[in-house]
């Protein structure tokens, strides 16, 4: 539908044609990025696919620059990010770019994400769209997780520690497990070397990923916030460019100059203050907490008493999205049209926030039976809710088509002028 | 029926927080935070103060070096947005300091030679490292270079939020720890007791009082004054390219807003033809 047949495009120059005859590049990134028509009623909850991918880009730049600095030695390591703040050449620029960035990526990721949840942007034909979301997801945490510990700070090293530690709780191969990926008996050297190995891998696969998720998006075609799919291209679509080219360079805009705000007059906002303390295996920090991106799972995770079960949720937290196409099959897709469902999942994303407060706190008592609850609430959201709300809700109407749902949209705004 | 709901939700949401701000505000009352002071390099155009921080480095020389090294280059004391002293006055204060070459000489044997502005300011002679300074003191005093960014306190909610936010953003935690917590040995009678030190027991004795450092550019030789410079040097110790940063972070937004604000009216310009 989308992408069927050859590209309309014709090279201009011979150099042109010569090349494109052996291999179609420019035809390509015509097709999919030029003429490739998008739903004209995308709001700016649609932008962030494309402050997302240049996060990525941003990320291997930054990151490649700094492992040119960067020493992966228990020994060294911190020593080298100090040489970096210090001496490299706008090392400093660099590193918080990077540090800052994650957190950035993480933001843009979760709002991607949440807009997928309300619109049911992983409702059929999307569901291996969405799939291959969640992988990016999963691999995106572990190179988080990956990053943070290569400053070999006092909480890159508990931070390491603990994680690692989740593996043991496997029944019978858990604890050689643990062994053969710290490369010893506890975190060190071997674990640091291995973890910068991987921490450079990682991010390529996620460039792999989302090659594969943007193939499977243009199959289809984007999801909109009316959740009616196309019907007529030549009413209810523009062409990406100049349109959606536009549209996602001014938003990408606002959210540099977010990215600008953290790095340049809030660079240590989100970092945490024990990792400007060398690791020492001897003294750990008096709060352990990994970055705000990942509280609300570090909560879930605290909230269990047992540990395999424990580990077994925090896993389950995220690989749960993996099934929401068969959890949720309301055939209405969007949120805009589902009242009941808006109410919960307002009240699902309040339980994330609610989880990440407290994965930022100590687990008192009255703390963790809150935690047991928001936790229930999180996952009764994609397992009681959804499956119940499919059949039973009462939707309201939906448009004909996303022409008359723009229509309908200006027709409202005219008579107050 | 779900319209009912959303306030009963909210008050039990809001008795949720209420109960768990209490519980944690319980905790917080015994343990007073440090005041938070003016600082030069605060805010969106902060830079350091060049005095200030030539009279941290005099106090950081004849109190602190006692116990805490210092891991910087003697170079970094030539920051012009810094204490800018001269290359002269670099190369004389190295010269005072001994330090091992890295390699052996000719006959195979390692050796002491003066400092020169490349080398690391090196830690107390005393304590070649922190094994024999824990041994001498019961903990081994940590080295100061980054002191500033490794030291924090509680903020709560909300001020954690406000903290981020352009006109309030307060990046000066470490600075305002450091100055209260040489300002907070308030029990003459137990040198250990601090006020602002969490649990209030702090493993380093009152370590500077009134008139221990002559000033010589007539600042009045007061604890407050010293723990104010020491703060400020050590802040510029721990971050040297703040004032850089700030000033290419100015060029940076405003570049920013141009462009957002071009791009707006550009994709407003072009969308009129589909609207």
């Amino acid at each position: 539908m989308k992408m069927s047949g050859p590209t309309t495009y014709v090279p201009q120059s011979k150099i042109g044609r010569w090349f494109e005859s052996r291999l179609p590049m420019m035809g390509l990134a015509h097709s999919s990025f030029v003429a490739y028509p998008v739903p004209r009623n995308l709001n700016y909850m649609w932008t962030f696919g494309a402050i997302l991918s240049f996060m990525l880009i941003a990320q291997i730049v930054t990151g490649v620059v700094l492992a040119m600095h960067y020493v992966p030695s228990a020994t060294e390591a911190f020593g080298s990010v100090q040489h970096i703040m210090r001496d490299v050449n706008y090392g400093w620029l660099l590193r918080y770019m990077h540090t800052n960035g994650a957190s950035l990526f993480f933001l843009a990721v979760y709002i991607h994400m949440l807009r997928g949840i309300y619109y049911g942007s992983f409702k059929p034909p999307r569901e291996l769209l969405w799939i291959i979301g969640v992988i990016i997801y999963f691999l995106m945490a572990a190179t988080a997780f990956l990053g943070y510990v290569l400053p070999w700070g006092s909480m890159s090293y508990a931070g390491a520690t603990v994680i690692t530690n989740l593996l043991s709780a496997i029944p019978f191969v858990g604890t050689a497990i643990t062994h053969w990926l710290w490369g010893g008996y506890a975190v060190g050297d071997p674990t640091l070397n291995r973890f910068f190995s991987l921490h450079y891998l990682l991010p390529f696969i996620i460039a792999a990923f989302v090659g594969l998720h943007v193939w499977a998006l243009h199959v289809t075609g984007q999801n909109n916030p009316d959740g009616v799919e196309v019907k007529n291209v030549e009413r209810d679509t523009v062409a990406f460019t100049p349109y959606a080219t536009l549209k996602d360079v001014f938003a990408l805009s606002l959210f540099l100059i977010l990215y600008a705000w953290l790095i340049f007059y809030i660079p240590n906002y989100l970092l945490d203050a024990d990792n400007s303390v060398i690791a020492n295996p001897l003294a750990t920090p008096a709060h352990v907490v990994p970055e705000w991106y990942l509280l609300p799972f570090y909560a879930i995770l605290r909230a269990i008493p047992n540990k395999l079960i424990g580990v077994i949720a925090l896993f389950a937290s995220i690989a749960i999205l993996a099934f929401l196409p068969w959890l949720d099959r309301s055939p209405v897709k969007s949120a805009k049209y589902r009242p009941t469902f808006r109410f919960f999942f307002w009240v699902f994303v309040a339980c994330c926030i609610g989880l990440g407060w407290l994965g930022s706190k100590e687990p008192t008592t009255g703390l963790v039976l809150i935690a047991r609850i928001l936790t229930v609430g999180y996952f009764g959201f994609f397992l009681v809710i959804m499956p119940l709300l499919s059949f039973t809700e009462k939707t309201k109407p939906i448009p004909a088509s996303i022409a008359d749902a723009v229509l309908a949209k200006n027709r409202v705004a005219a008579p107050a002028e | 029926m779900i319209r009912l709901k959303t306030p009963i939700l909210a008050s039990i949401a809001l008795a949720f927080a209420l109960a768990g701000g209490l519980a944690i505000a319980q905790e917080e009352a015994e343990q007073p935070k440090p005041p938070r002071q003016d600082w030069t390099f605060a805010g969106m155009f902060g830079v350091y103060d060049q005095a200030q921080l030539q009279r941290g480095f005099q106090v950081y020389r004849e109190v602190c070096a006692n116990c805490h090294a210092l891991s910087i280059p003697f170079r970094a004391l030539q920051d012009p947005s810094g204490p800018g002293y001269s290359e002269e006055q670099v190369k004389a204060l190295a010269a005072t300091y001994q330090v091992t070459n890295a390699e052996p000489n000719d006959k195979g044997e390692i050796f002491k030679r003066p400092a020169t502005p490349a080398d690391i300011i090196p830690r107390p002679e005393s304590y070649p490292n922190d094994q024999a300074a824990a041994a001498a003191f019961g903990k081994a005093p940590p080295d100061m270079n980054l002191l500033a960014k490794a030291r924090k306190y509680e903020r709560g909610f909300p001020w954690f939020i406000f903290d981020a936010l352009p006109g309030l953003e307060y990046q000066e935690i470490g600075s305002d720890y450091i100055d209260g917590i040489l300002n907070g040995y308030t029990k003459p009678d137990d040198p250990q007791w601090n006020l602002y030190f969490p649990g209030h027991k702090i493993a380093m004795p009152q370590p500077i009082t009134d008139g221990a450092v002559k000033y010589t550019d007539g600042t009045p030789p007061t604890l407050k004054n010293y723990a104010k410079d020491i703060s400020a040097f050590l802040t510029w110790a721990a971050e040297p390219n703040m004032p850089e940063r700030k000033k290419m972070g100015l060029g940076v937004m405003i570049f920013l807003f141009v462009l957002a604000g071009l791009l707006y009216f550009t994709k407003k310009r072009v969308w009129e033809a589909v609207h």
